[in-house]
C-alpha cells in the first residue's frame, strides 16, 4: 500500500491551490454576489489544462489520471465550488462520455475543443417529472430520415447558459415503451441545433456564479450521427460516467469543507472573547477537531474511488460512499464553520456563509442522498464490498 | 538566448518554523518545500526571454534529493533542463561554497544570462549571486525589476529602484541578475507542462563530477557560521485608543506616541 501522490500530482495540486487561493477565492464573493459569469477565471483554467487532464492528448487533453483531476477539483473547489461543478460537468461527465463512447468523428468535432477548454460542456438527464426515477424520462427522440427529432425539456442544467457551452449530452426516449419501460438513448445536441431554446436561468440559494438553465427542445433537429454509444445498450452504459460525476462531487464537498475549516481556524485564533482568543475554547477546538476528522475521512475515500477508477477497477460502491459521506459531512462542517463565525457567519460577504449556501445542493445533484444510499443498499445485497 | 536560472528550494512561508534542540537549525520535518519566490521571477523572466529569443532554459540547483520537485516546477512551467548538485557532503554549506558549486557546474555551460534570487527567503544572506557573478567573471547586477535584452541579444539594460528613483545600468553578456519583486509575474505550470516535466532532461551531479574538494564545502568549510537561532520577539497587545470625537482620539494618540513610544 501507498498513500504518496506522484510528483505529478503533487504539482497538479500544488498549481490548482495557488491558483484557487490566488485567482478564484478573492472573486468569489463578488462572482456570488453578482451572478456574473466569470469569463475570464473559465479562460485561465483552460489555458492551463483543466478541463482536460485524464483525456490523452491525441483528443486535446493533458494525458493525466482521474486522480488528479480530482485533486485539482478539490483544490479549485476550495476557492469556489460553482468551479469544481463546471469542472464535474465539462470534464468528469461530458468529456468522459465522449472519450469513452464517442466515434473516432464526434471526438474531433466535440471533444477535442472541450477537453481544450475552448468549449464547455453541459448534461442533460433531470426533468420536470423524472429526477430520482430516470427512468421515467419524457423526452423524446424521434428518427426522420436522416436526422432526429428531439422533443421535451431538460432542468437544472448545469453550463448551458455560458457563451462558450456548445453542446449538451441528453438522455432522450428513442423507443416506445416494451413493458412499461421505453428504451433511452442517449444523444449529442449542439446548441445552435435548430429548435434548442435555452430556458429560464434558475434563481438558486447559492451557486450563483454557475450557469444553471432549463433547456427546451422544441421539434429540436439533429443530425442522425449524433447519437452517442451504443443504440442497443441505450443509457444504461452511460452509468460509469456518472460514478465519475459522484467521485468529483465528493472532491468538490472536500474543498469547500477545507475552505470552511481554513477560515475557521483563522477566525477563532483572531475573534476575542471573554479576553482571549476563542480558539482556546474547548467547545470551538472540539468543532475544529470533528471538522478535521470529517474531511479527512471524505478526502481518504474520494482518493480511493479515483485511484481505483485509474488501475481500472471497479469502484461504483467506493465512488457511491464517497459521495453520500462527503456532501453530508460538508453540510454539517459548512454549518459549524457559520456556528463559530457566529453573527459574522451569517452575513452574505462572509466566506463561510457562501460555503454554507452551497453545501446542500451536493446531497441532490449527481443522484440524491436517498438514491445513494439504495445504490450501497443493492451494492450490499450483492455481496459487493 | 540561453539562460541560466539558479533556484533554491526554501521553506514555504506559510510553515511555522520551528527552532532545532541544538538551537542552530530548524527542524526540517513535516515542512512543506517550495522554489524560492525571488527564484520563481528569475525562471518567468527567463522563460520570457526564450519565448523571444529562442534558446534554452536550464535550472541549475543545490541541496538534497527533495529539490528535484522543485526543479522539476520550473521544468513544468517551461523550463528545458534541470541539474541538481547533490552530494551528502554539501550538506550545511554556507553561500560562498554555494557559489562556488554552481559555479563549477555553470562555467562550462553555455550561456548569455544567469538569473539568481536576490536572496532566499530562508535565511536571507543574498551572498550567492554576488559569489557566483564573480567566481564566474561576468558583470553583475542586482535587485533588479526590469531587464531590456537588446534586439541584437548582445547586451542589456537592468532597472534597479533606488530610494525612489530608478537606476538604470547596461552591460554586455553573459551577465548575471539577481531578481527582486516586481520583475514579473510568475505563470503557473499549465496541465501538460506538468505530465511532460518528467520527460525533460535532468542531471545529477556530485562534488566529484564536478571536481570540488568536500573538506571545502559543508559544515565544515563554512567560513560563516551560525551561531544561535532565536524566535522572533513575541508582538505586544495592541492597545485601543478610546475616546468620544476624534479630536479626543487623536489627542490621546498624540500623546501615547509621546509619552509611551517615544517616536518624538
Amino acid at each position: 500500500m501507498n498513500f504518496d501522490l506522484t510528483e505529478e500530482h503533487k504539482m497538479i495540486r500544488d498549481m490548482c491551490r495557488s491558483f484557487s487561493q490566488e485567482i478564484i477565492f478573492p472573486r468569489a464573493e463578488e462572482i456570488e454576489r453578482t451572478g456574473e459569469y466569470p469569463y475570464d477565471i473559465i479562460s485561465q483554467m483552460a489555458e492551463l489544462g483543466m478541463m482536460g487532464i485524464p483525456i490523452s492528448e491525441q483528443y486535446g487533453g493533458s494525458g493525466g489520471d482521474w486522480l488528479g483531476m480530482h485533486l485539482c477539483i478539490e483544490e479549485i473547489s476550495r476557492g469556489d465550488p460553482t468551479f469544481g461543478a463546471l469542472l464535474d460537468v465539462t470534464t468528469s461527465v461530458v468529456a468522459q462520455a465522449l472519450a469513452v463512447f464517442g466515434t473516432e468523428d464526434q471526438k474531433r468535432k466535440w471533444l477535442i475543443p472541450i477537453a481544450k477548454g475552448e468549449e464547455i460542456g453541459a448534461f442533460g438527464l433531470t426533468e420536470p417529472d423524472a429526477g430520482s426515477d430516470a427512468a421515467s424520462i419524457r423526452t423524446r427522440a424521434i428518427l426522420d430520415g436522416n436526422e432526429w427529432v428531439v422533443n421535451g425539456t431538460k432542468q437544472f442544467v448545469t453550463n448551458i447558459g455560458l457563451d462558450n457551452a456548445s453542446i449538451i449530452i441528453i438522455a432522450a426516449v428513442t423507443k416506445k415503451p416494451v413493458k412499461g419501460r421505453g428504451r433511452i438513448s442517449t444523444f449529442v445536441v449542439p446548441k445552435d441545433s435548430p429548435g434548442f431554446v435555452l430556458g429560464k436561468r434558475y434563481e438558486k440559494i447559492g451557486w450563483h456564479g454557475s450557469a444553471t438553465h432549463e433547456v427546451i427542445f422544441d421539434n429540436c433537429r439533429i443530425p442522425e450521427d449524433n447519437l452517442l454509444g451504443d443504440s442497443a445498450k441505450g443509457f444504461a452504459q452511460h452509468l460509469s460516467v456518472l460514478q465519475t460525476g459522484r467521485i468529483s462531487i465528493a472532491a468538490m464537498a472536500v474543498g469547500a469543507a477545507q475552505a470552511c475549516l481554513d477560515e475557521s481556524l483563522r477566525y477563532a485564533g483572531e475573534r476575542v472573547q471573554f479576553g482571549k482568543p476563542i480558539l482556546s475554547f474547548q467547545a470551538i477546538q472540539f468543532k475544529l477537531a470533528d471538522m478535521s476528522v470529517a474531511i479527512e475521512l471524505a478526502r481518504n475515500q474520494y482518493l480511493k474511488a479515483a485511484w481505483l477508477k485509474d488501475q481500472g477497477r471497479k469502484h461504483s460502491f467506493e465512488a457511491t460512499v464517497a459521495k453520500l459521506f462527503a456532501s453530508e459531512m460538508l453540510e454539517k462542517v459548512a454549518s459549524d464553520a457559520v456556528q463559530i463565525h457566529g453573527g459574522y457567519g451569517y452575513m452574505a460577504e462572509y466566506p463561510v456563509s457562501r460555503y454554507y449556501r452551497g453545501a446542500k445542493v451536493l446531497q441532490i445533484v449527481e443522484g440524491t442522498s436517498e438514491v445513494m444510499r439504495i445504490i450501497l443498499a443493492r451494492e450490499l445485497a450483492q455481496g459487493t464490498p | 538566448m540561453n539562460v541560466i536560472v539558479c533556484l533554491k528550494q526554501v521553506p514555504d512561508t506559510e510553515t511555522q518554523i520551528k527552532i532545532a534542540p541544538d538551537g542552530k537549525s530548524i527542524v526540517t520535518d513535516d515542512i512543506k518545500w517550495v522554489m524560492n519566490p525571488y527564484d520563481e521571477y528569475g525562471v518567468e523572466e527567463a522563460l520570457r526571454l526564450k519565448e523571444k529569443f529562442g534558446g534554452e532554459v536550464t535550472v541549475v540547483s543545490l541541496g538534497p534529493k527533495r529539490v528535484t520537485e522543485s526543479i522539476r516546477t520550473a521544468l513544468a512551467m517551461g523550463a528545458d533542463k534541470g541539474i541538481l548538485i547533490s552530494d551528502d557532503a554539501l550538506e550545511g554549506s554556507d553561500s560562498l561554497a554555494t557559489a562556488k558549486a554552481l559555479a563549477a557546474a555553470i562555467k562550462d555551460l553555455d550561456y548569455d544570462l544567469i538569473f539568481t534570487g536576490q536572496r532566499g527567503v530562508d535565511d536571507d544572506m543574498g551572498v550567492v549571486g554576488a559569489s557566483l557573478a564573480e567566481f564566474l567573471d561576468v558583470p553583475q547586477f542586482s535587485v533588479i525589476v526590469k531587464v531590456e535584452v537588446a534586439e541584437d541579444g548582445k547586451s542589456v539594460k537592468a532597472h534597479r529602484p533606488v530610494e525612489g528613483q530608478v537606476l538604470v545600468v547596461e552591460s554586455s553578456l553573459p551577465a548575471l541578475i539577481t531578481t527582486q519583486k516586481g520583475l514579473n509575474e510568475p505563470r503557473y505550470a499549465t496541465l501538460p507542462g506538468i505530465m511532460k516535466a518528467k520527460k525533460k532532461p535532468f542531471e545529477e551531479k556530485t562534488l566529484a563530477d564536478l571536481g570540488l574538494d568536500p573538506a571545502k564545502v559543508g559544515e565544515g568549510g563554512r567560513k560563516v557560521k551560525i551561531l544561535e537561532l532565536t524566535p522572533p520577539p513575541k508582538r505586544g497587545e495592541g492597545k485601543i485608543i478610546e475616546g468620544e470625537t476624534p479630536q479626543e482620539k487623536a489627542a490621546e494618540l498624540a500623546k501615547l506616541l509621546h509619552e509611551e513610544a517615544k517616536v518624538f
